[in-house]
């Protein structure tokens, strides 16, 4: 542990992945105690530039609202569908990838149409189809990113599964008897995780665009703010006032170079390959 | 003494709003091309079988009806050319005009309004409404039909305009399927334009009718409905020249006041006095919170529709007063009025009990705008302590949902066509209640009275006696708050100023182009 965190620090793609996530999760965290206004409220004259007024420092949109405000309480609802989403993704993906993997034959050959299943529609198209149908909400949007999310997953770790299953100490614990079960979790998932864990870094970020997409297209949960309905309701009137789009625009091109940046620095430490060239 | 056109005076108040320059000093010119913009795509352009505002707007131009109505509703001539009404205002005799001939060149004759009678009944649920006082329908000879009805009925002669009844050719419809007939996709009317060409998701193209019974007229050579389904793209048409016509409602609120400023650019709010767009929240009546009628009234103190008309829709339009646009007959706004009043909602909302209840707000899904609206009303009833969720739909979604009753609060918005027995009462009368449609009483509100005072309007005479029956049900109405008023919307038309006379009438761009003239 010591020593991954040490070849993730020395990474610098890595250090700043992780000070841009800290910086936003803590956004997210704290930031809506600070403005205890919800951000739908009405506070100033509509379309007031950014830097006027020190009590709407990023000015007000079309209908008077604090973009600032928005921007806070957006952090948390992009932050939050991205990383419960590829939660979901993951604890689908993991053990349908595993059982594939691990049993072969018939059950590898099912799982793997199914999910190839999925794989063959295009995921956003997917993803637009399952929120209109189960109307828009925080839940249906959770849902129907990581319906679109998971088939990657399973693939992964099915293709790590099959090479860690010939390896001597696999086979020692098959032949001493051990569960299924047993052999899945304690012996080859744990030597499967990092590559996982490299994807769903990235996962996250891809969870960000995929929630401000649909909220872009006016598919988002229409009782909270985020930075994608944000830049989709400030899209029309861009013309007339820039910052209602850029701001939120920004920060998701952040978080989501963020998230980016963190999987490159994972992906350095945790390559026992790379880490020990670097050593 | 035959009651003439005076009976027709279907409007108490006019409407401030300007009408475009009429340049009567001017004399027509004759000859060009005008680029108007349509949408959405019209679904067909049959008058007779589809209604759809775009429909009308298109249509309106092929196709006519007996009248045409002027900005303040009084009935002007068409295709009848005079017409008198019986002392005991039963019997409508209208006197067509001569020498009118389909776009084919066959004639047309009182065979064809007899014809449009029949096939309307069927096809148009408002004109079949609209008939329903009708007893029979005769012809006496080729320029003459003559209505007679069951009992008085005040707003009669408001019920002839095209697109509540446009009269149809009896040689190509009578003996078919209506439905799969051809010329529906090429449809033959006796109007100034005739229909050209259609080409799917691109334009809509008419061309002048040379044997138009008004010598001269129409004016313009042809007109190109452009189909543009991105409201920005629309926008960008208008400024980059491509279109000359933006009828009301075809750009986004917020872009109204950016294209105004051009160069030669016209806008009037005018042309919408016969439809009269109120818009208003459904509640629901039945149950929940909804029910008690202090948190209906605490949801018209709560909401801020002053922000609403300055701000969401630009300054146009107007604040409602009650179930009448200010544009319609009979209308007073000596009722209870219900100001921006925060803390008299949350009084009001103690005094009922309400304890935080969730309340289901659904949104209009036509636009941008709408959206907006949404959001600005949720937040109002935050502010005074109500529980909203906003549920998303599209127009179909929503449609069904308000016609199940499956709802608190839904955006609605409707047309009002002049007179209270036309376009008000279908929407509080309770013989209107009918689960599974949209447009009539889905509120779900009963008023024995109301019901009464309704029914006893449409048909009560003289005038003075509808008046005082009408001011009565809007004073109970207001007081009651079935459902809550918001605006008068307004949709401005925004045209290049060399495009002369377009809107002279109650509909506007609806039948404007038979008198309309480019100054090149």
């Amino acid at each position: 542990m010591k020593q991954f965190w040490k070849s993730m620090l020395r990474s610098p793609s890595g250090v700043i992945g992780l000070i841009i996530l800290v910086l936003a999760i803590s956004i997210a965290v704290f930031g809506p105690m600070l403005f205890p206004n919800s951000p739908w409220r009405m506070v100033q004259r509509p379309f007031l530039p950014p830097f006027t007024l020190s009590t709407v420092p990023l000015g007000t949109d079309a209908l008077g609202r604090d973009v600032f405000a928005g921007m806070i309480f957006g952090a948390r609802v992009s932050l939050l569908v991205g990383l419960v989403s590829t939660l979901v993704a993951l604890v689908v993906g993991v053990p349908i990838g595993a059982m594939a993997g691990y049993f072969g034959g018939k059950t590898d050959d099912a799982l793997m149409r199914f999910t190839e299943f999925f794989q063959t529609i295009p995921s956003f198209a997917l993803a637009i189809v399952l929120v209109a149908i189960l109307q828009p909400s925080i839940y249906s949007i959770v849902a129907s990113i990581a319906v679109v999310s998971w088939p990657p997953v399973a693939r992964l770790v099915r293709g790590e599964v099959l090479s860690l299953r010939t390896r001597e100490y696999v086979q020692a614990a098959i032949v001493t008897g051990q569960s299924n079960t047993w052999i899945i979790l304690r012996e080859i998932l744990p030597n499967a995780l990092s590559p996982v864990i490299v994807l769903a870094s990235l996962m996250v970020a891809t969870a960000i665009l995929l929630e401000s997409s649909l909220a872009f297209l006016g598919l988002g949960d229409p009782n909270l703010i985020s930075w994608g309905y944000m830049v989709g309701a400030g899209r029309t009137v861009i013309r007339q006032a820039w910052w209602i789009t850029v701001f939120p625009g920004v920060a998701i091109l952040i978080s989501v170079l963020g998230l980016n940046l963190i999987g490159e620095g994972l992906n350095d430490a945790l390559n026992p390959r790379l880490s020990r060239e670097g050593r | 003494m035959p009651k003439r056109v005076l009976l027709g005076l279907l409007l108490a108040c006019g409407l401030a709003a300007p009408v475009l320059e009429p340049a009567l000093a001017q004399e027509p010119k004759t000859g060009g091309v005008i680029n108007a913009v349509i949408q959405p795509e019209p679904p067909g352009l049959m008058l007779a079988m589809i209604q759809n505002g775009p429909t009308q707007m298109v249509s309106g131009n092929i196709f006519e009806g007996l009248l045409r109505y002027s900005p303040k509703l009084e009935p002007l001539p068409e295709l009848a050319e005079s017409w008198t009404v019986s002392e005991d205002a039963k019997t409508y005799t209208f006197k067509l005009r001569k020498g009118v001939t389909w776009h084919d060149g066959k004639p047309f004759t009182a065979a064809d309004v007899l014809f449009s009678m029949e096939m309307l009944k069927q096809t148009h649920a408002r004109a079949r409404t609209n008939l329903a006082q009708v007893d029979k329908v005769e012809a006496p000879d080729d320029t003459t039909v003559v209505f007679t009805l069951k009992q008085p009925f005040g707003p009669f002669l408001g019920i002839f305009e095209v697109g509540s009844m446009p009269i149809v050719p009896k040689h190509l419809y009578e003996g078919t399927d209506w439905k799969t007939n051809p010329y529906n996709n090429a449809p033959v009317g006796t109007g100034p334009f005739m229909f050209k060409e259609w080409q799917k998701g691109s334009f809509i193209r008419l061309v002048k009718n040379p044997n138009y019974y008004e010598k001269g007229k129409p004016y313009i050579d042809e007109i190109y409905w452009q189909i543009i389904p991105d409201a920005a793209a629309r926008s960008v048409a208008y400024e980059t020249g491509k279109v000359d016509v933006l009828p009301g409602g075809s750009v986004e609120n917020f872009d109204v006041p950016r294209l105004s400023k051009l160069k030669d650019t016209c806008v009037t709010g005018a042309g919408w006095e016969f439809f009269s767009p109120l818009s208003w929240l459904w509640l629901n009546n039945r149950q929940g919170p909804l029910a008690d009628k202090r948190v209906r009234q605490a949801v018209m103190y709560a909401i801020d529709r002053d922000f609403a008309k300055d701000v969401i829709w630009n300054g146009l339009g107007k604040v409602a007063t009650g179930p009448s646009a200010s544009t319609i007959k009979y209308y007073t706004d000596d009722v209870k009025k219900y100001p921006y009043d925060p803390a008299k909602a949350k009084a009001l909302l103690k005094e009922a009990g309400y304890k935080g209840e969730k309340i289901r707000l659904l949104p209009l899904a036509y636009g941008e705008t709408w959206q907006r609206w949404g959001e600005a009303v949720k937040q109002n009833l935050q502010d005074v302590g109500m529980n909203i969720e906003t549920i998303a739909t599209d127009v179909a979604g929503g449609n069904q949902k308000i016609g199940d009753w499956d709802y608190d609060i839904a955006f609605t918005y409707l047309y009002q066509y002049g007179d209270p027995a036309l376009g008000v009462g279908r929407n509080y009368i309770s013989s209107n209640i009918a689960k599974g449609q949209v447009f009539n009483n889905v509120e779900g509100y009963s008023n024995p009275e109301i019901d009464k005072l309704f029914a006893d309007g449409a048909v009560a005479t003289p005038d003075s006696k509808r008046k005082e029956i009408y001011e009565k049900a809007q004073k109970i109405l207001v007081e009651d708050v079935p459902v809550a008023w918001m605006l008068e919307l307004q949709f401005p038309t925004i045209t290049r100023c060399k495009v002369k006379n377009l809107i002279t009438t109650g509909i506007g761009v609806n039948d404007g182009f038979k008198d309309a003239w480019l100054d090149k």
